[in-house]
């Protein structure tokens, strides 16, 4: 089962919880952390036996002998990533979005393989849990391939729960999109609430079944709750504002260990889940 | 010589339009009889991505010799200079104006483009 931890609004407490949901399970688990451009899992996690992997994408290269201009290409490239001048196509690598369409459409075989760097994929290990996450190299615009790569390469049959990064856009769909449960974080403020409710919406029309955990419960107003319950969106924990979580944090150190009586309430959390499950729709 | 200039409407009197590959209109003017031909740039108004890349390539293929406007990005300046197409940046006015001024050969040419890539 893959447990994808999203929200829309950023610092609600997704990698608070992915880490410790992670953490808590006392078997083989993989924790993915798909925030490629701000990772953070591995400050809580301090993973040992570290690889390092550099990530790179299909970007086409033009043989300039073989080209006769003929535009097929730059005409089927919806990113403008290949243009015609003075009869040779020319390449924007940074615009592609490694379709492979020129390079199976060229008639001349003037598209070569080449390849664009996106970022390192980093993997390393703490007791049962294996961690992977990637890094945008710096200058790279697009998130969603690296992300693809570090989902593909950090989740097998062990439980796997994926710490999404923020928003609503291409790398949070990314990341969600191949998940069994989304597992949304927000605090119970009207920014929480607003950018929940986008995040719940993307969610719904991607069909993924969700749940939500309310952090910072004891600030705020009622409308979280209140959203939850006309949605059907079961509230599966509540971690209260405490001066105490939040140093901790501050130091790197899990919930978990901080407080040990944290840990049945997460692997609560994780048999509810498994239980919502198992239950036909 | 063929100058293409970029502008918010489509006559000699139309101020220039300070950007390129997003720019309403870009008249293709012929430096000596004045005599010009409109091309409707709408279509990269609102490109999500590579508007200078499509509209140098589209004044590459109408035969431009220079490319007048306020300011051409790196990707617009590399696909003109692939083509030969010699840049003039920083330029404001009416199109006629430009049209004169260059004419008066008080232009200089650029070497680099002046404005950033964005997303």
């Amino acid at each position: 089962m893959i447990i994808s931890v999203a929200s829309g609004k950023g610092g609600t407490g997704k990698t608070t919880i992915a880490t410790n949901l992670a953490m808590s399970m006392g078997r083989s688990v993989n924790l993915i952390d798909c925030d490629v451009e701000e990772p953070n899992a591995h400050l809580f996690i301090k993973p040992e036996s570290i690889t390092r992997t550099i990530a790179t994408t299909f970007v086409p290269r033009i043989d300039t002998e073989r080209c006769t201009g003929c535009r097929a290409c730059a005409e089927l490239c919806q990113f403008n990533a290949l243009t015609v001048v003075g009869g040779c196509a020319m390449v924007f690598a940074e615009l592609c979005h490694s379709c492979r369409g020129c390079y199976e459409i060229c008639a001349e075989a003037a598209v070569r393989e080449d390849f664009r760097e996106l970022g390192e994929m980093i993997r390393g290990y703490r007791d049962q849990l294996r961690l992977t996450y990637g890094s945008l190299r710096v200058g790279e615009a697009m998130a969603p391939p690296l992300i693809k790569q570090v989902i593909a390469a950090g989740k097998d049959d062990n439980p796997t729960i994926i710490d999404a990064p923020p928003g609503t856009s291409c790398p949070m769909i990314t990341a969600v999109n191949q998940s069994d449960f989304v597992l949304f974080v927000s605090e119970p403020t009207p920014f929480g609430l607003h950018d929940l409710t986008l995040a719940h919406e993307t969610v719904k029309n991607l069909g993924l079944p969700c749940g939500l955990v309310i952090n910072r419960c004891d600030i705020g107003d009622e409308g979280l709750r209140n959203y939850a319950h006309e949605q059907n969106l079961p509230v599966l924990l509540e971690i209260p504002f405490d001066r105490a979580i939040a140093e901790a944090y501050a130091r790197g150190i899990l919930l978990i260990d901080h407080d040990p009586s944290w840990r049945p309430r997460f692997l609560t959390l994780y048999a509810d889940i498994s239980a919502m499950m198992s239950q036909p729709a | 010589m063929k100058l293409a200039i970029s502008a918010r409407s489509s006559d000699l009197g139309a101020e220039v339009d300070p950007r390129f590959g997003r720019a309403a209109y870009i008249l293709l003017v012929d430096a000596d009889s004045k005599s010009f031909e409109v091309i409707d740039n709408s279509a990269n108004v609102n490109a999500f991505k590579g508007a200078g890349i499509q509209a140098a390539a589209t004044v590459c293929d109408k035969g431009a010799d220079v490319v007048l406007t306020g300011y051409c990005g790196p990707k617009a300046y590399q696909v003109l200079n692939q083509a030969s197409v010699k840049v003039v940046n920083d330029v404001t006015g009416t199109v006629e104006e430009v049209v004169d001024t260059f004419n008066a050969g008080k232009y200089t040419y650029a070497t680099e483009s002046n404005a950033e890539a964005h997303w």
